[in-house]
């Protein structure tokens, strides 16, 4: 018998409240490093607090409460289970839950968890190393706490929108919620600092999370060159992400090849990469001993530009691309969905089939990365609603079945 | 509350990192929550020193205000890596850690016999960690921010709904960051299994595959129907055009109009906004506005067979665009927020650190340049620890903490 490989994770146990992406996304990463997530869903409700349970996209041709593929996608290998917190005993057993729990995780609005009877203070007094982890848009306290948020909102606050796109349009932002993403990696890394501080001195903590600060952590270089030199970034030509500022590259863009939509990214990192691109390009413009020197490139890159789109739209994107890297100069075509998908062999590894026990199997992301040791492993789909009420009331919990029978009868479960 | 723990979450941690701008972020993450983060430099200076912007515009390898924001919290050794002396001082410099973080053009630790397959032999609890373009086994091509960031899905889906405007690259070197999003808690995930195992090892990440998963609709439509998402200016890339969600208020500022009211309470909210204001006249659907004490929640899904709940939910985005028109964006922002709608300023970066709200919590944070009188404020924290605080100090200079590499035994 092959043994299989230990997990990082495997003596971990979250109690997960998490829904959509900012929250699903970071105990995804957990249960995929081996963490027993354990995510707790409203049966009044069916689950549909996660605005993303039982909607499009679907999962092939099923259609329903489990069949929504970015809810299947967000929540692969993970436990499901219901609680009726508006029921005295479903809190009683959230509190044995919680006391059997390694950490407690939410991305509710802020606020929700101590209206329910299990903000910080009340997790303390249940399990005094409880790891409890909030997550929204702008924080506990503050004057916006109980503002609104998801991804694009946090992206606009925090300037990740306005960074995004071409001078004198209006900001193009992030066509995704990147924040929702990128909320959900500091949310895993939150946790998981906190359950390696426990580990390592038997204390536990609440760990406050705002998505919008998270995102205003992403800028860093802008917001130091506002605050150091009192430059703006809101000022004539910018912002203008397609260029390059930090460092200085020229050209360094976006450009229109030939065909349909089609577009390739070069990026001129310094003299050499200029010399090898006009190489490639070989036209009497191409070689003018104006545009040798990175200085003279950036001055007037407008006209640089307009003389090198002129040379791509007649090229394939492809084509130019491996042309450029051959000549050790960064480029590549912009991969549309199917493309990067189904077609890119460097990244066949990332795409796992999961197999659903309503939906049959399904494909959904895994983990950019490899531990040679502990490997990931992404196998068993979202969990219906209530789909492992037996195993965690029963055996984790201790119930007998037809306890566990009655609270399903009686609305607690 | 617990009171305040005497060491920080990852205190008693060392950390290498060969500077790099692709895993610097990496390396802060570790730094600002208390490891021992120790920067490798050759003897130039690591290349990001000599990046654009520069503090009072000043070139120098103590100014790059690139440096200053990704080395915070970290300590700098020189060592030239080609040089054997220096060479045998990484090897017991990694002997003395507990986690590698580098980013090298593949096979050049190798070369020098100073890679993971090399040095693990030394220091079993050692946990390794590439950042690569496309993994160890892979090719390396030249790349950049922004050549990941096209052949890895994201710029397929930023720009704007003229789609004879190029795709966008976000701003702020997002690959990077990204790739080093999935280093840390990787990182993380090694520590804790090797307390209890006592084995380290090694961590591969993909920049590529990082930024692949990062592009959360654009994967899941086609995953998920074979469905290829469309670009559309500030709002999701989706199969079909939606309506945009962008306006630009009285001052001139852009705003995201987020969520647009959806029940009575909120009709009736924006509806006492604009008589508050004076604005009924002028105001062409504020007689629509008030159908909407007929919904206790209109359905997005239901908006097209419904033809009732359809203009009701238009006049509430039409009557937001038309405060825009007369406030500025905050205003609107904290006007609707207050009345429960969820809506965004799009706010520069150097603005959103100056907001009252991020004022108010302490994210703003200022950071001592002693050697220059002078205190600076960065971004503060991403997340806020109640026992064991996040703290930043400025990024090291050149070769400042050399005395590591003399101290090492070996």
């Amino acid at each position: 018998m092959i043994k299989s490989a230990p997990q990082a994770l495997e003596n971990v146990r979250i109690c997960d409240f998490t829904g959509q992406l900012a929250g699903a996304g970071a105990t995804k990463i957990l249960a995929a490093f081996g963490a027993e997530v354990i995510r707790i869903e409203d049966p009044v409700h069916r689950g549909k607090w996660d605005i993303l349970r039982g909607v499009p996209p679907w999962v092939g041709d099923a259609r329903g409460l489990e069949a929504g593929g970015a809810f299947n996608n967000h929540n692969a290998g993970k436990l499901g289970i219901t609680l009726n917190l508006r029921e005295p005993r479903a809190k009683e057993l959230l509190r044995e839950l919680v006391a059997v729990s390694d950490a407690v995780t939410e991305n509710f609005a802020a606020g929700v968890m101590e209206r329910l009877g299990f903000g910080y203070e009340s997790l303390r007094e249940i399990r005094n190393d409880i790891v409890y982890v909030s997550n929204n848009g702008f924080g506990a306290t503050g004057p916006y706490s109980p503002f609104k948020s998801w991804g694009p909102i946090a992206q606009a606050v925090s300037g990740l929108t306005h960074t995004s796109g071409l001078p004198d349009l209006p900001p193009a932002g992030w066509g995704y919620s990147f924040m929702d993403h990128t909320g959900g990696y500091y949310m895993a890394t939150a946790i998981l600092m906190g359950l390696l501080h426990r580990q390592r001195t038997g204390e536990g903590q609440w760990v406050d999370l705002a998505c919008s600060e998270a995102a205003g952590t992403l800028n860093g270089v802008a917001t130091l060159d506002a605050t150091v030199n009192q430059r703006p970034m809101r000022r004539s030509g910018m912002p203008n992400s397609n260029r390059s500022q930090s460092p200085q590259m020229a050209p360094h863009g976006i450009w229109q090849t030939r065909g349909e939509d089609e577009w390739v990214a070069i990026a001129v990192r310094h003299d050499e990469d200029w010399k090898a691109l006009s190489g490639v390009i070989n036209e009497p413009w191409s070689t003018e001993k104006r545009w040798e020197r990175l200085q003279d490139r950036v001055s007037d890159e407008s006209e640089l530009e307009q003389r090198l789109a002129a040379w791509v739209i007649t090229h394939d994107r492809r084509e130019i691309a491996e042309r450029l890297v051959d000549a050790g100069v960064p480029a590549a075509p912009v991969l549309k969905p199917q493309e990067r998908i189904e077609f890119d062999r460097r990244t066949i590894d990332l795409w796992v089939t999961v197999d659903h026990t309503e939906i049959g199997q399904a494909k959904v992301e895994g983990l950019p990365v490899s531990l040679s040791e502990t490997p990931w492993s992404v196998t068993r789909g979202a969990a219906c609603l209530g789909e492992h009420n037996d195993y965690v009331f029963g055996e984790l919990l201790g119930l007998h079945k037809q306890e566990i029978a009655s609270l399903a009868e009686e609305g607690v479960i | 509350m617990p009171s305040v723990s005497t060491q920080s979450v990852l205190s008693g941690y060392r950390v290498v990192e060969l500077a790099s701008e692709r895993c610097a972020l990496a390396g802060k993450l570790l730094a600002d929550m208390g490891a021992e983060v120790i920067v490798v430099e050759p003897p130039e200076g690591c290349a990001t020193r000599s990046w654009e912007p520069y503090a009072k515009d000043e070139a120098g390898t103590e100014n790059s205000l690139h440096w200053w924001h990704y080395n915070t919290s970290k300590k700098s050794v020189v060592l030239d890596l080609d040089n054997s002396s220096d060479a045998q001082s990484f090897r017991s410099l990694v002997a003395s850690c507990d986690v590698v973080i580098e980013a090298e053009p593949l096979g050049r630790l190798d070369a020098m016999g100073l890679d993971w397959g090399q040095l693990s032999n030394t220091n079993s609890e050692l946990i390794w960690t590439s950042i690569t373009h496309h993994g160890r086994d892979g090719a390396d091509p030249p790349s950049t921010d922004l050549t990941v960031l096209a052949e890895g899905g994201p710029v397929w889906s930023c720009g704007y709904d003229d789609h004879q405007i190029a795709p966008i690259r976000g701003g702020g070197n997002q690959a990077f960051h990204t790739a080093c999003h999935y280093a840390v808690p990787s990182i993380l995930a090694a520590l804790l299994w090797r307390e209890g195992s006592g084995t380290g090892q090694l961590i591969d990440v993909s920049m590529l595959g990082a930024a692949n998963v990062t592009t959360e609709f654009a994967t899941l439509w086609w995953l998920n129907g074979e469905s290829q998402v469309e670009r559309q200016t500030g709002r999701h890339a989706l199969p079909t055009m939606t309506e945009p969600t962008q306006i630009q208020c009285a001052d001139g500022k852009w705003f995201n109009t987020g969520v647009p009211p959806r029940n009575k309470q909120e009709f009736k909210a924006l509806r006492t906004w604009i008589e508050d204001l004076g604005l009924v006249k002028q105001c062409g659907v504020y007689e629509i506005l008030k159908l909407g004490d007929q919904f206790e929640r209109i359905g997005l899904l239901e908006l097209d067979d419904d033809p009732l709940a359809g203009e009701v939910f238009h006049a509430g985005r039409e009557a937001i665009e038309f405060l825009g028109t007369h406030l500025p964006a905050y205003e609107l922002f904290v006007g609707l927020q207050q009345r429960g709608m969820a809506c965004g300023i799009v706010y520069s970066p150097d603005e959103m650190i100056a907001d009252p709200h991020f004022i108010e919590r302490g994210f703003p944070h200022e950071i001592d340049y002693e050697t220059r009188n002078a205190r600076y404020t960065h971004p503060g924290a991403p997340y806020r620890f109640s026992n064991t605080p996040w703290a930043a100090s400025r990024a090291p200079h050149l070769g400042e903490h050399q005395a590591v590499i003399d101290n090492l035994s070996g």
